[in-house]
């Protein structure tokens, strides 16, 4: 499936994709081979949703984790902070990544 | 990235008695203290490669001594190293004796004023048993200043013609070391010129050479990916143990983690922000860790530990790029893929610096400086892939004896501070089974 030139994928493993420019509201992305129209801008590297995630679904990025969606997020829909949450404690501790192994396991 | 050539022996290096070989035939002139510095310095001056004169344009209206030639067919290349502390620290005498041993120094000139408390007795008798053209000059034994400038000059003029007949021979990836570091980072740099130094490592690994990627660091959140990709269990556990190590270090430094700005590029989280940097380490397996002056002793991808052990004593673990720079090299690095968004314009003693910029912007700012323009990616006029390919191309014809834009330049950075590192734990590097070619004394 050819990648819309607009975003970059940079793992075969990701769900999700990176504007390789400021995308605006109502530009039509090719994701997947599906029309999707952008509900909000997107700035050059910010991350948008590959396929419809589930809340608490992992989020990977260079086909590691990069965190959790909180909520359910849609096909082409920006991935934040309002929606995405780290795995490795708020920012992180010190506690050598046990909490973050502890959730991964759960 | 099939289409690679498949010829091993596809380099050109200059043999050593440790069975390495070197990719430069530098002669390197290192002071011992700083007091020392600056008639190293003036010796070094005399044999300085003159720029490339250009117009306001930026134009060359004459030629640099540098441009074009290969290093082959030019004078050897006169470089500059040395530690400034006059109290002994063994971090810096190992990375002394590793760098006048490196494979791309072909002769070496110490300078030390004489009370200091490095041991160039033993350095200089490490650089004899490798076979290599060496001296010490004393500067209080030697008549002071400028006698001993004139003394230095005239055996680094003796020393250049002994290597200029020197001849390289066929030199194989698989005897090849790689380094890479980031410097001046921006939101492109995890997006273009990081990943694609991650696939130019993974070819250069398949085909058997080593790669050393570092900066624990800014690694905190990709321990457990890493211990994941580790070749045996022990070896992952320390990697947990080493980015933990990083973690209280910068802490204690008052060193922050995620930033404002990092959330305004397009980063969410902490482990996010780190695998942008993790993202130059490609996909291979890791298959040891070593610290400065650990040579890596199969092909492989290896992590350096740059955080000293103990409770901080001397500051930041690295206090520039190039206090890094020169660790890759002291672990046998015989080149470095440095990848920018913002525009370092650094080089380095010994070992060429490949400048892979990750911002297009940046490129067309500083295209002079800049080996590859890794942002093209953003404008899709190539892919990782295509980028990941023209690093290892260049790489390879750096190895062949092309020099890189910062070599033009003449630029040839080196800084060594204090340090402390206990040695490397059990388990953290493969047992070398077949290779006899990285094996050091």
């Amino acid at each position: 499936m050819t990648l819309d030139p607009r975003l970059l994928l940079l793992s075969a493993d990701d769900n999700c994709l990176i504007a390789a420019s400021t995308l605006a509201a109502g530009t039509v992305l090719e994701i997947e081979g599906e029309a999707v129209a952008l509900a909000s801008t997107i700035a050059l590297g910010h991350k948008l949703a590959r396929r419809a995630l589930a809340a608490g679904d992992k989020v990977l990025r260079y086909g590691a984790p990069i965190g959790h969606v909180t909520r359910a997020v849609a096909k082409g829909e920006h991935l934040h902070t309002h929606n995405l949450e780290s795995d490795y404690l708020p920012t992180y501790t010190f506690d050598a990544g046990h909490a973050y192994v502890g959730r991964d396991e759960t | 990235m099939n289409e690679l050539p498949t010829d091993p022996a596809l380099l050109l290096g200059y043999p050593r008695s440790d069975g390495r070989k070197g990719i430069r035939n530098v002669v390197a002139v290192a002071y011992l203290v700083e007091c020392a510095h600056h008639v190293a310095r003036e010796i070094v001056a005399q044999f300085a490669p003159r720029l490339a004169e250009t117009d306001d344009d930026g134009a060359a209206v004459a030629e640099a001594d540098f441009d074009e030639i290969n290093v082959h067919d030019a004078a050897p290349d006169v470089h500059l190293i040395g530690f400034p502390g006059c109290y002994p620290n063994a971090y810096a005498q190992k990375m002394l004796s590793r760098i006048a041993t490196h494979p791309n120094v072909g002769a070496v000139l110490f300078v030390s004023l004489g009370c200091e408390s490095m041991d160039k007795h033993h350095l200089v008798e490490l650089v004899r048993e490798s076979g290599r053209p060496v001296e010490v000059l004393t500067i209080q034994e030697t008549g002071g200043t400028r006698s001993t400038i004139a003394r230095g000059v005239e055996w680094v003029r003796r020393a250049r013609r002994t290597l200029g007949a020197m001849r390289p021979v066929p030199m194989r990836l698989d005897e090849l070391i790689v380094g890479t570091v980031c410097g001046g980072s921006d939101s492109t740099s995890g997006i273009t010129a990081n990943p694609a130094v991650g696939r130019a490592f993974d070819a250069m690994i398949e085909r058997g050479a080593a790669c050393v990627f570092e900066e624990t660091g800014e690694l905190v959140g990709c321990e457990y990916h890493m211990k994941s990709r580790a070749a045996r269990p022990e070896l992952g556990d320390a990697i947990v143990a080493c980015v933990e190590k990083a973690a209280r270090y910068y802490t204690i430094m008052g060193h922050g983690s995620f930033a404002v700005g990092n959330a305004d590029g397009g980063l969410t989280t902490q482990e996010e922000k780190s695998l942008g940097a993790y993202a130059k380490s490609g996909a291979s397996p890791i298959v040891g860790i070593v610290k400065p002056g650990d040579i890596p002793p199969t092909g492989g991808l290896y992590l350096l530990d740059v955080v000293p052990d103990g409770e901080p004593r001397f500051g930041f673990p690295n206090i520039s790029d190039n206090a890094e720079i020169g660790e890759l090299i002291a672990c046998g690095c015989h080149l470095i893929l440095f990848t920018t968004g913002r525009g370092s314009v650094v080089g380095s003693a010994v070992s060429p610096v490949v400048k892979v910029c990750a911002n297009p912007a940046t490129y067309r700012n500083l295209s002079g400086d800049m080996d590859i323009d890794a942002g093209r990616i953003l404008e899709g006029r190539a892919s990782l892939d295509d980028v990941g390919r023209e690093i290892f191309d260049v790489t390879v014809a750096l190895g062949r004896g092309a020099r890189s834009k910062s070599e033009m330049l003449g630029h040839q950075e080196f800084i060594l501070t204090y340090k402390a590192f206990e040695p490397i734990g059990p388990g953290c590097l493969p047992i070398a089974s077949v290779s006899p070619v990285r094996v050091i004394a």
